[in-house]
């Protein structure tokens, strides 16, 4: 009998993916689904998809699921999770939706330390409505709002999402991932199960982010995309661990 | 049964918190502080209750969402300004059909106007306030004791129809103090089907106002209309005082209408004008043919609003071509005394004769 070794995870449901070939967002949400059906948390867990390319993760995951206005999924979470405590509650966001016209709603969320986690997914341009520049652009990055690269004294800066927040008392954990490897998406893979370890332990906000190929708006194929992230996206965004005060880490800095 | 002296913005939490709401957030404006600060000594007393400052009115309406959602009695408040930064949740709750109250302690606009009393949100209140084609349920309360029963109606009514409720109030009702006694609350019908608590072994919920599709989407819009049509027919509510015998009757609703009827009191009392009071205490549904019915024997009408003229419109659209309409606004957070208001009305009906 053939031993089976890869199969769809059993909380993605039978649909097809609309993202894009090559997209950050299918291996995120497979991976999200993977750690849920190994936890064993389905039945408990209530997902908020964003405004964004995921709008439709309810298609996809099969978990109860709430949409977000965009931006807003941090205080929707907070409600949801604040009158459930005990299932967990997670927000699904691109970085225009945590990062610019959200950020007061993950910040603040964060800051009260909600238990709860977000994924973040980093993909440096809005790719729902069309690759414009996002908070996370980078500078000299082209967008069609930057048609001659971001300028810093005209755009402003890219936005650190990890290094921002792990600032705040009420984060428990922050760690910045990719997707461009098999290493690496084991790695985002463990991350996502420590988060969701640390709202079980109810250390209080826990945040993945997620350096994410939107080649279609990066103009690139899906290889130079994961190149584009390696070469030049992560060095403006360090794949690090920004705050972990879960018992194992702490011990494991006692240490050093 | 107990009676309280209570001033208006404790009312409103004391009473939605005996009606079962369990999940309050809002941010800080006067003239509405008052009702933040209550929900945040004795929300967190309540089995299972809970009370957010949150970090705006944007993210006050998406918590209680979050928390509609999961099947909590919810409510936030705000005044005018922070009521229009509610409106994209406000969109979403009807949407989403998710029960809800809302709590507006109108002051003085546009901008940061004042924080004078004032009516000039009956717009926003009553036509849905946000974007797309959906309206709320809107109380327009005039006493104290209003405020105690209509603020536990809104959330039955909320229940039965999904829906967001609104109690549209001024600074004025917030700040006075009168006597109430708060009535038994109704046992919760509200179905578990409807909430969103993680799917156990069953099949996966969505909540969501996004459908792609536009004959879906005019489908769910159509539904959401069927839905006004019966709360239209079923749910209107008003006021008539010494219309029988009136000459002259006054429309005017909340702080305005206790105006008036002080104002009309006089008139009679001096036997100036027989004047009477219609008072939509529903604004949305209008109580129209109500107010039609009126104009069988009497010919004459005066909308009073502390607005530059909102209702006004819902009246000509009730009495256009049947009677006359006379308007008298005072916006901005002035607030006329009844015996102010008596001469304006008495001028008025000289003027006509
Ligand atoms: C209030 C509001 N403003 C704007 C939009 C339009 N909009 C939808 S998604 C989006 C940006 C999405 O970018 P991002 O959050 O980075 O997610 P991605 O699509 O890249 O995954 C915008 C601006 C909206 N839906 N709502
Ligand atoms: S536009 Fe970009 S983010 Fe959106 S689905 Fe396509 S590749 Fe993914």
């Amino acid at each position: 009998m053939a031993k089976v070794i890869f199969q769809r995870p059993k909380y993605l449901k039978e649909n097809v993916f609309h993202y894009c070939p090559g997209c950050g967002h299918s291996i995120a949400h497979r991976l999200i689904a993977e750690v849920i059906e190994e936890m064993g948390i389905r039945g408990i867990t209530i997902g908020v998809p964003p405004a964004g390319c995921a709008v439709l993760a309810y298609n996809y995951f099969d978990l109860d699921m709430i949409e977000a206005q965009h931006g807003r999924g941090p205080a929707l979470a907070t409600g949801l999770k604040r009158t459930l405590p005990d299932r967990f509650v997670f927000s699904y966001q691109g970085d225009g939706d945590l990062a610019a016209i959200g950020i007061a709603e993950s910040f603040h969320a964060a800051n009260r330390g909600e238990n709860i986690t977000v994924f973040f997914i980093n993909n440096a341009v809005y790719g729902m409505t069309g690759g414009q520049m996002a908070p996370t652009t980078i500078l000299e990055q082209r967008t069609t709002t930057t048609p001659a690269g971001r300028h810093k004294t005209l755009d402003g800066y890219p936005v650190k999402v990890c290094e921002l927040l792990s600032q705040l008392p009420g984060v428990a954990y922050a760690q910045r991932c990719t997707l461009t490897s098999p290493a690496q998406v084991n790695k985002t893979k463990k991350a996502i199960r420590k988060a969701f370890q640390c709202q079980k332990d109810a250390l209080g906000f826990s945040i993945v982010e997620i350096l994410s190929p939107c080649p279609t708006n990066w103009k690139m194929s899906p290889i130079d995309a994961c190149k584009w992230i390696d070469e030049v996206m992560s060095k403006e965004f360090p794949l690090d661990v920004f705050k972990d005060i879960t018992p194992a880490a702490q011990k494991n800095t006692e240490a050093v | 049964m107990n009676k309280f002296l209570m001033s208006g913005n404790n009312i409103i939490g004391e009473a939605a918190i005996r009606a079962g709401c369990r999940f309050y957030a809002g941010y800080p404006i006067t003239p509405q502080n008052e009702l933040t600060e209550y929900m945040a000594e004795h929300m967190r007393n309540a089995e299972g209750g809970v009370f957010i400052q949150s970090e705006s009115e944007v993210a006050a309406i998406h918590m209680i969402t979050g928390a509609a959602a999961a099947g909590a009695r919810v409510m936030t408040s705000s005044s005018s300004p922070g009521i229009s930064l509610k409106q994209e949740g406000i969109s979403s709750l009807a949407a989403c059909e998710l029960p809800s109250v809302i709590v507006n302690i109108m002051r003085g606009g546009p901008g940061l106007g004042n924080i004078r009393p004032a009516q000039g949100d009956y717009f926003q209140a009553t036509r849905g306030g946000g974007h797309g084609d959906y309206r709320t349920i809107v109380f327009g309360p005039a006493t104290c004791q209003e405020l105690a029963d209509l603020t536990m109606d809104a959330f039955d009514l909320a229940d039965k129809y999904r829906t967001p409720v609104m109690i549209l109030a001024d600074g004025m009702m917030g700040q006075m103090m009168e006597p109430v006694i708060f009535k038994k609350p109704k046992p919760r019908q509200y179905s578990e089907n409807f909430m969103l608590r993680g799917a156990g072994d069953g099949k996966s919920k969505i909540i969501r106002g996004l459908i792609l599709d536009a004959i879906d989407m005019e489908e769910h819009n159509w539904k959401l209309a069927r839905k006004y049509e019966v709360i239209t027919k079923s749910e209107i509510r008003y006021e008539t005082y010494q219309t029988d015998d009136a000459e002259l009757v006054v429309v005017a609703y909340g702080t305005a209408a206790r105006i008036a009827k002080g104002a009309i009191k006089r008139l009679r009392e001096h036997n100036k004008v027989k004047a009477g009071l219609f008072r939509p205490i529903t604004l949305w549904p209008f109580p129209e043919t109500q107010l039609r019915s009126l104009s069988g024997k009497i010919k004459d009408f005066l909308v009073f609003e502390m607005s530059t003229g909102q209702m006004l419109e819902d009246v000509r659209l009730s009495l256009q071509g049947y009677a006359d309409i006379g308007f008298h606004g005072r916006p901005g957070g002035a607030v006329p005394t009844p015996a102010e208001l008596a001469n304006v009305i008495a001028r008025y009906y000289e003027k006509k004769d």
